[in-house]
Parts: structure tokens; sequence; C-alpha cells
């Protein structure tokens, strides 16, 4: 452990052979003095300088240098050397501070020759002073010991080695000061200051060539600790520009946006060699899967986004990662621009009022320039803001426009050409694309809400009345407020649409969807799954039809729970679906008796562990006779609305984000050829 | 944690004392972007009946983020990460000293994503468990140029107190850039909440 010593302080020395260590906001000229007893120099000849770098037993660096090493050796002093004194003084013939107070303290340490600390002592509370003597070394009986000194000299060199019982103290300190100073004009490059330290003590050994701050040169590329792109813009505003040509950066973002439409999500055959080689393209700049954050990534300097760059085991799993780090990185920009914005206004509100409450300040040509003033200072302070928000949300979308074509079908909008090259996927998705979510401080960036498969809580589409939230009238402006009738039916084609994605993202025959729609009010929504051939007729009418498929999946959620709790999951009857089942409810609780009712609270609750899924469509105010008994049906499900709306939270700050669900576009015929596929590889798995 | 050799921050590290300041500027003129301030501790040696053993302690370090003096976000183990995502905490440690001189707790920051508003940011360290800082040896706090692992300045407690908190140090606006300086200042409190009073002298 090393000693930190203070002014005074003293510390026995381990070893007679050390190293002195001195470093300094600016270049100093190192120097040490052979004293006897007394601390008295007797001769000219015991100080070593930069002058006469060389003393028995002592060597000091021939240069002054922010850095310095002196290498002791305290066995062959002269014996009539008691006391070694290290000065640092500032050079006086050349350009630069005249004393310490104008630089950081100056540290000196003494290392053993392997480089271990044994001491160190900071010269702090130096003002006008120009010269120190540092530290001490001295003996005591047969050892050697150190104290911290500190003592300043305004008076600079030649006072202190006055003070050292010098009498040509004047003489010598101008010897000094000149040797110094052709020192640094024989110096190739003055600066960098370590220049100077490498061939003052370089000869003993080798240096580290990071000498700290002072010898960092360059920009430093600085990322995000989570993740590269977001703060990229940082990076390439310092200057990281020359650096983005590097080959992994340039080739990956072509690759691996141009790759996904032609692969589903990783499978097998054709698709596996083409995700393969995905997955090499995005590891290149990523650098991999868990690597520590910005190790390659500042290397490659770039700020242009890559879609996959984040961690992950698959391609899949990174854009998962990277849309979800989107989401946090838009979340926390806006969060500082909104809490900025926030102060700058209750800030100049408490200014304001300040100047009111002053009689003499409110009136006349004092008080409008104050009162500009203080509007000039939140006006000030929301530009700085604005600013930064806009550099950050140039960086989210340009990652959103590299990110958004590169994914696959589970996390596309059906806007997304991926699915018209649609294929039956061989394995299940990590996630699935609900939805987008933006914030209004730029309704053109979409998040894309994907949330993990398989469903860990209900799905909720709200067919009930809710207050659009102005994201809503924007997006659409030509619609009028849509009616209860209008808004059910949107909201069942919002359900239908969700399922009909987790249909065709499951592979054939691993996912199966149930319908409850007592009133019969569905089917022409049902329209695309019916003329597919996915729902092979529609759904049975009236309350026994309920109840009938309730005791079926409830039966079926009993048995598995039995089957998985003793461990037998291969005694499971041979009729027993092993698919993953989803229940669509439509206009819940239309149709529902109480036992109904229970019956779907316990599918609600332990369904999703056994591969029974919810989704219903269902107006709060329907259900509103059951009074608090529903309250936990409805807080457990996830509540989406068939229209933009700003009710979902994000998990960091809490955000109102505007939802919209993920709909074909108008027009589009993207759902029924998906769901037509789907149809003909269920048909094939059943042959 | 990465292990950084002696010999890097012997010669280069600023050791700080109380009230002393620095500038985060760097040489070559650039600022830095990102700094992590460590904070390390070791629980002291007591003789006892069992001869010489150690008690956990369980410090907890704390970053409050001030605007015009007006603490607006807190990082601390139950709210690792500042709402703008610029100040990130690695997580509660419940009894130091794993690292041997080694961060028991980091607190990132973000300087480039810091808000604008935000001027000073003070760094706390909290004895949760109870016990006083005459408990606590080789406490330090050490800030580190997170781009590239180099320490650019420590401050070690000296001498333990019966205090159950310590007001370490800040980092703070100065000019374009930031700077740091060492507050060392004891207090008394559980959590961050307690120190407030405690804090807003020395903004």
């Amino acid at each position: 452990m090393t000693a930190e010593l203070v002014r005074g302080q003293n510390h026995p020395l381990p070893q007679t052979r050390v190293e002195i260590r001195i470093s300094a906001g600016s270049p100093v000229t190192p120097g040490a003095t052979l004293g006897g007893e007394d601390g008295r120099v007797s001769d000219p000849g015991r100080i070593a300088h930069p002058g006469a770098p060389q003393l028995p037993g002592l060597e000091v660096p021939g240069q002054a240098a922010v850095a310095h090493r002196l290498a002791v050796d305290l066995d062959v002093m002269p014996p009539d050397v008691e006391r070694v004194h290290v000065l640092l003084a500032l050079p006086a013939g050349v350009p630069g501070p005249r004393s310490f107070g104008a630089i950081a303290p100056p540290s000196v340490a003494v290392t053993g020759l392997d480089g271990t600390a044994i001491a160190r002592f900071v010269i702090t509370g130096l003002d006008s002073e120009s010269a120190v003597t540092a530290v001490e070394l001295y003996r005591r009986g047969d050892a050697w010991k150190i104290r911290a000194v500190g003592q300043g000299y305004a008076g600079g060199l030649a006072a202190m080695l006055a003070d050292q019982g010098l009498p040509e103290a004047q003489q010598l300190a101008a010897d000094i000061e000149r040797a110094v100073a052709e020192g640094l004009a024989r110096a190739v490059a003055p600066a960098p200051p370590a220049a100077g330290q490498q061939t003052g003590a370089g000869a003993r050994r080798a240096q580290p060539p990071a000498e700290g701050r002072q010898a960092q040169a360059g920009p430093v590329d600085y990322r995000h600790p989570r993740r590269a792109a977001a703060a990229g813009s940082a990076g390439a505003a310092n200057g990281g520009s020359g650096t983005s040509g590097t080959s992994g950066t340039s080739g990956a973002p072509r690759a691996s946006a141009a790759a996904p439409p032609s692969a589903p999500p990783p499978g097998v055959g054709a698709g596996s060699t083409a995700g393969g080689a995905r997955q090499g393209a995005g590891s290149a700049p990523a650098g991999g899967g868990g690597v520590p954050p910005q190790s390659d990534r500042s290397a490659a300097g770039s700020a242009e986004p890559v879609a996959g760059d984040a961690a992950g085991w698959s391609m899949a799993e990174r854009l998962y990662n990277q849309v979800w780090a989107m989401f946090e990185d838009l979340a926390r920009t806006v969060a500082a621009y909104r809490s900025a914005v926030d102060f700058a206004d209750s800030r100049m509100d408490r200014e304001l009022d300040r100047l009111l409450a002053d009689p003499r300040a409110r009136m006349g040509s004092v008080a409008d320039s104050a009162r500009a003033e203080v509007l000039a200072r939140h006006s000030t302070l929301v530009d700085r803001a604005r600013e930064v928000l806009d550099r950050d949300l140039g960086q989210l979308v340009a990652e959103a426009g590299v990110v958004e074509p590169a994914l696959p079908p589970a996390y596309a909008s059906w806007a997304s050409p991926v699915w018209h090259e649609y294929e039956v996927p061989e394995d299940a998705p990590m996630a699935l694309r609900l939805g987008d979510l933006h914030l209004p401080e730029h309704t053109e960036l979409r998040i894309p809400l994907l949330v993990r498969l398989p469903l860990e809580r209900g799905l909720w589409v709200d067919s009930g009345a809710s207050p659009l939230g102005p994201g809503a009238l924007d997006a659409d402006p030509g619609r009028a407020f849509p009616d209860s009738a209008e808004r059910r039916a949107l909201a069942l084609d919002t359900a239908v649409a969700h399922a009909a994605r987790l249909l065709s993202v499951h592979p054939a025959g691993e996912f199966n969807v149930h319908f409850i729609d007592p009133g019969g009010t569905a089917t022409a929504a049902l329209t695309p799954l019916l003329h597919s051939g996915v729902l092979a007729e529609p759904p049975p009418k009236g309350a026994a039809a309920v109840t009938d498929t309730l005791t079926r999946l409830t039966e079926r959620i009993d048995l598995v729970q039995m089957a998985l709790r003793s461990g037998a999951a291969d005694a499971l009857p041979p009729d027993l679906d092993p698919a993953q089942q989803l229940l669509v409810v439509n206009d819940f609780p239309h149709g529902f008796d109480d036992r109904a009712i229970n019956q779907l609270r316990y599918l609600a609750d332990e369904g999703p562990s056994v591969g029974v899924h919810l989704l219903i469509v269902a107006d709060r105010e329907d259900a509103k006779g059951y009074g608090p008994l529903l309250d936990p049906l409805w807080r457990g499900m996830l509540r989406l609305t068939p229209t933009p709306d700003d009710h979902l939270a994000d998990p960091w700050i809490g955000h109102a984000w505007t939802y919209e669900p993920a709909r074909a576009p108008r027009g589009s015929r993207v759902l029924e050829q998906v769901l037509a596929q789907v149809a003909a590889a269920r048909r094939a798995l059943r042959r | 944690m990465a292990c950084f050799g002696q010999e890097g921050n012997v010669s280069v590290s600023i050791n700080l004392t109380k009230g002393q300041a620095i500038s985060l500027q760097k040489s070559d003129g650039g600022s830095l972007n990102a700094v992590r301030m460590g904070l390390g501790w070791q629980a002291a040696e007591r003789r006892g009946l069992f001869g010489k053993r150690t008690r956990e302690i369980d410090l907890d370090a704390s970053a409050v983020l001030f605007a015009d003096k007006q603490p607006v976000d807190v990082v601390f183990f139950q709210h690792l990460v500042s709402d703008d995502g610029s100040v990130r905490h690695t997580g509660d440690n419940l009894v130091g000293g794993a690292g041997q001189g080694g961060d028991d707790e980091s607190v990132l920051v973000d300087l480039q994503r810091v808000p604008v508003h935000i001027d000073q940011i003070v760094f706390t360290v909290n004895s949760f468990t109870g016990q006083t800082f005459a408990e606590v040896q080789n406490a330090f706090c050490r800030l580190v140029d997170e781009s590239n692992g180099q320490e650019l300045a420590r401050y070690t407690l000296t001498g333990g107190g019966t205090y159950t908190a310590q007001i370490m140090a800040k980092v703070h606006r100065t000019g374009s850039g930031w700077g740091m300086t060492a507050l060392g200042s004891p207090a008394n409190g559980r959590t961050f909440q307690d120190l407030m009073p405690s804090i807003q002298p020395l903004l």
C-alpha cells in the first residue's frame, strides 16, 4: 500500500535503491542536493542538476519536463551525506508559468526499482513559489527514511540554494537555469512535454509509452458504455471522421441491411448460410457477442449506425437488443431535454417573480432589460437543450433508418418488404412487434414495440372510447373521432392482425388460434383467417360455445401443469395438441357467465406458463357490472389500442408514449398473402 | 473491473487534498467524454477474541445531480441510472474491500450526455449499516478517464471519524468543460437524503 504523505510526515524506506518519480502540470527542472547532518550542502559539487546530472548514487534528468524519474542508490552515497533533498524548479529563462500556484500541484512518488510504490506526496498549497524542496531522504540509524517537505521559495532556485548554505547560490542558480534553457533549446520538439521526459530518464529503463494525460494524443472516441451507436455522434464530432473507412464498418452496414429480406430468421437450409453471413457481418463492427463496451468500437471510430450493433448470440437477438436500446436512448435523451426545459421554465418563473416582487424593478428601462435578460437566459438554456436533443435524435433516426429494413418478419412492420418474401419459419422468433412507439418531440421517429415470446401476459385490445392522444389526430387528421361501433370493428381488426402475425411467425403447427365470439360479430373481421383456411370455420355462436372452449383450454392447462409438476411430460394424452394456443375473445364479457369469467381468469393467470395465451377485445365499460372483481384481469394484461394513443409508459422514465398498432397498410394484400402461405404449410403438415 | 498497473497511476494521477480542484480538460485541449468515479474502502481490522477479524461494511455511493443548487436527480443503489442516462451506478457492493484497493462501487458519468442544466454532480458515500468511518480504512475516491482507463485524480480519506457519511467530491461545469473538486466533508446519514443539508453549503 502506498503511503500518502502529508507535509512533514516521514516514512521508512524498505530499500536503498529507489526511484523518485516526479510529475507536474508544466515542465519543471529537477535537482538534488547532498547535505550533511545539519542539512547544509558543503560544496556546489554536491548538487545534481541538468547541467551536472550525475553524482555518486544519484542521477537526475538533464532536462526540464513534466515527469521525471530520478534513480537513487543510497548505499553508494558518501558516508558524510546525511540528507538528500529533491528539488523542483520552474525554468526561468523560457516561456511558461512563473509560479507553482499557476499549475496543478506537482507530485512526488518513491518507488522500488520494480515500480512498486512506497510513498507518495502531493505538494499542495504552493502559490507564488517557483522552486520547492519536494522531499528529503535522510539517514536514521542504518536505514533511510523519506520525509515530505514541500518547502517552497518565492525567490526561486537561488533562494533555495542559499537556504541550504551555499554562498554562491546566485551564480549556481544562474548556471542551472542556463543549462535548462540550453537543454530546452536542443530539444527537437518541446511539446508534447512527455517527450522531454523520455530523453531525460529513458536511458535507465524503458518507459511505458502512455504517461497519462500528457501523453494522451488524438481524439478519444467515446461511445456510450452500453452501446456504440447512440453516443457515436460525440465521437464523430470529436474528429474521428477520418477513420470511418475501416474494413469492418464500411462493409457491414450494407451487408446486414441487405441480407435479411432474403432469409427468414435463424433458420436451416438456405436460410442458415445467409444468416451465418449476416452474423459475421454484424459481429465485425459489434466486436462479437458480449465484448466489453468500447473495445473495438472506439477503434473503428465510425458514427455510422449499423443494424445489429448490440450484444446477442444471433442477429435476431442483437436486433432485439438494439431496438430496446434505441427505445431506452430515446426515452433518456428526451428525459434530459424535458428536464432541462422544465428547469429553464421554473427558473424563469422564479426570476420574473423576483423582479415583480421588487417595486423598483417593476417599471422602466431597468426592468425591461432585467426581464429581457431573464428571457434570454431561458432561451439560451432551452436552445442548448434542443441542440443536444437534435444531435441525439439525428443519431437515432439514422439508426432507425438502417435497423428497420434489417428486421426479420416478426419484428418488421407490415409495410416492410420482408413480408413480401415471407416463408413459413422453421423456428419460433424471440419477440414480436405489436406496433410502434413515438414521442411528441419527434413523431417521425418510430420505435418498434417488441415483446418477448412466448407472451408472458395477455393482450387486451381496448375497444372502449378512450381519449385520443394528440398524436393520433396528427397522424390521421382527416378522420373524425370513431364512434363506438367503429372502434369495436377497429379493435377487432387490430386483434386479428396481432393473431395473424403470431400465427405467421411461428412454424406451421406450433401455434393454434381459438376464437370465442358468442355474438357472432367477428365473422367479417375474421375473413382473412377464414379465407386462407387458417381458421376452418367461423367460431360457434352462443354461450355454450364459450363454456366449451374455455373448459377445453382449462383442462389442457391443468393436464400440462400436472405433467410438468410430476416431471412426466410424456404421460400426456396423445391427442393433446403440443402447440401453443392463443385464445382470442371478442367482445368480452358478452356471453360470459360467472363460471366462464372465473375460467378466463384462471386461464389468464396460469395459461402463459404452459403455452396458453390470451388476446381479449373488450371495452372495460361493458364489464363494469363485475365491479373490482375483474381489476386484476385488466391490470395483468398489456393494454393495446386500435388507434394511436399515448398510454404506454417506458420502464425507465415513464414517459407517455404514443402507441400505434401494427396494421397492414390500407389496400395491402400482405396479410392475406402471408396467411395463405401459413394455411398451405399447415395443410402440408397435416398430410 | 480492469486492473491498472501501479506504474500508470503513480506517475500520472493527481492526488487531491481536501478542497483542491482540478480541470478535466485534457492537455491537448480536448475535453473528456466520460469519467468513472470509483469508490473503494476496506473494513478496518479489529482486534477481538478471535484475533484479527474484519467486519463487513456496506458503504453506498451516490451521485446527486444539481441544477443551480437544486437537486434534480440522484443515482444510488435504488435508482442506478439517472433519468437522462448520463450517470450510471454500476451496482451496490454490500461488503467492500473486494478489490483490495480496487473500486468497490463506481459511477459512470457520460459528460457529453449530462443535460445542459445540470452543473454539479456531487458524490457521496454513506454507511448503510451504520458503522462509522472509524471502522473504515483506505477509503478513497478516484476519477478515471473511462475511455482509456487512466486515473486522473485520486482523493484518499485521511483518518476515520465518528461520522457515517462522507461527501467525497463533486464534478462540476467550468466554463466550457468540467472540473473536479475534492470535498472530503464528513456528515451523518444512512442515505443521501440525509446528507442534503450538508451538501448544500458545498455547492
